[in-house]
């Protein structure tokens, strides 16, 4: 059976792309440190020796839209064309090209399924910075295969919090059911304290940083049950209306499994909203 | 009352580099061509299955029709589609780093929460 070589959770910033390419007056002054952090992080998934990579996030309106709004949806395609014209336009985002690894997603579709998910699934999906963002952190040489799966944390109603890591538990339990003898990280990125489009967006820290401070306890401890005890649909509209992002760091608490700290923990303190970065190495330690 | 339909004005916009240009130069002009030829097209459909029903009321019509988006805050559209396609717009015009989202967050700092329903 397959190998989970390494659970990552990780918040995803458009603008790191750009800080990190920049130059001269253009770079800005909190570039190199970013840079340094994501080095590091970057380290983490290098180390796991990787042969597949499922990736977690979350379409920001791009293909997926309110006429026809899946809750959670696995991509199962050969390739997969990424970032859009408005990532072009507001972040400098490059545009990218990944390979699809069918028979992870079908297994993942037929099995979710199964156990009680209906995964809605495209075989035509680009897909956009929320899964871009970590491929450009992580493993910038974008050369693994890959299993694209989306969650809707942007267009209420959504699902409970609990659902989201239920999900989580059911991908690590169908990853470690994959037939054959594959290494595959699973990586999800989400949000910490934000808010977008509201009074309370591009403040000199997040909009919440005592939100911050015990997501990231939860996070790094694996403790499912105090975040599902404090969190709810309500609740994560006051540390900033985009927090419910959240929700995708909460389904890989529930990847990592609960009680399970994590092996590497990292933050940084940005304008307008904190990065966060955990790895966990499943069985103890990379190959 | 429609979020769904200042959605859809604000999405289908923000995602046509000519669109965010006409809406930029025209917005009451494009408003009122984006309701009559487009506000009724379904996405993926062909125009024939187009949808009857689709309009704006007077003060969704007018907040985008005045570039307002203080109050298409306070109408409940969605403030992620409202803020790329504001920032698309605007951002050009302020010399200094985020000096369009400072001022917008500035413009909407009368909201207190709970912040207006956006669920559609």
């Amino acid at each position: 059976m397959a190998t989970v070589a390494a659970v990552i959770a990780s918040t995803h910033h458009p603008f790191y792309y750009r800080a990190s390419t920049s130059t001269g007056e253009d770079r800005p002054p909190f570039a190199d440190e970013w840079v340094a952090k994501i080095t590091a992080f970057r380290q983490t998934l290098t180390r796991a020796n990787a042969d597949v990579l499922v990736l977690v996030g979350s379409d920001h309106f791009h293909q997926l839209w309110l006429d026809n709004m899946p809750q959670f949806l696995v991509g199962k395609a050969p390739f997969y064309d990424a970032n859009w014209y408005n990532e072009e336009r507001e972040f400098g985002l490059p545009r990218m090209f990944f390979t699809g690894q069918e028979d992870l997603s079908a297994h993942i579709l037929r099995d979710g399924l199964d156990a009680g998910f209906d995964l809605a699934f495209s075989n035509e999906l680009r897909i956009d910075h929320s899964v871009t963002c970590p491929m450009i952190t992580l493993r910038p040489e974008a050369d693994l295969p890959i299993v694209p799966i989306y969650t809707n944390i942007f267009a209420p109603p959504l699902p409970q919090p609990k659902r989201y890591v239920q999900l989580g538990q059911m991908i690590r339990e169908v990853v470690e059911s994959w037939p054959g003898d594959q290494r595959v990280a699973i990586i999800g990125t989400g949000h910490l304290s934000l808010e977008l489009g509201g009074p309370r967006q591009f403040g000199p820290h997040g909009p919440d940083p005592e939100f911050d401070r015990k997501a990231v306890e939860w996070i790094a401890s694996g403790d499912i049950e105090k975040a599902l005890g404090e969190v709810s649909l309500e609740s994560l509209w006051e540390p900033g209306n985009a927090t419910h992002g959240f929700l995708d760091f909460m389904l890989m608490m529930g990847v990592a499994g609960a009680g399970q700290q994590a092996d590497y923990v990292d933050s940084l303190d940005l304008f307008h909203t904190m990065e966060a970065y955990f790895t966990w190495y499943p069985k103890g330690g990379p190959a | 009352m429609s979020k769904y339909l200042m959605n859809k004005f604000l999405y289908t916009v923000d995602r046509d580099p000519e669109l965010v240009e006409r809406y930029r130069e025209d917005p009451r002009g494009t408003v009122e061509w984006w309701e009559a030829e487009r506000a009724n097209g379904i996405l993926n459909v062909l125009s024939a299955e187009q949808s009857s029903w689709l309009k704006f009321d007077d003060a969704e019509r007018e907040a985008l029709a005045t570039h307002d988006y203080p109050a298409l805050f306070g109408l409940g559209a969605h403030p992620f589609l409202a803020l790329t396609l504001f920032i698309a717009m605007f951002e050009r015009d302020y010399p200094e780093p985020l000096g369009f989202q400072l001022e917008y967050a500035q413009r909407l700092s009368h909201y207190a929460l709970p912040y207006p329903d956006i669920a559609t």
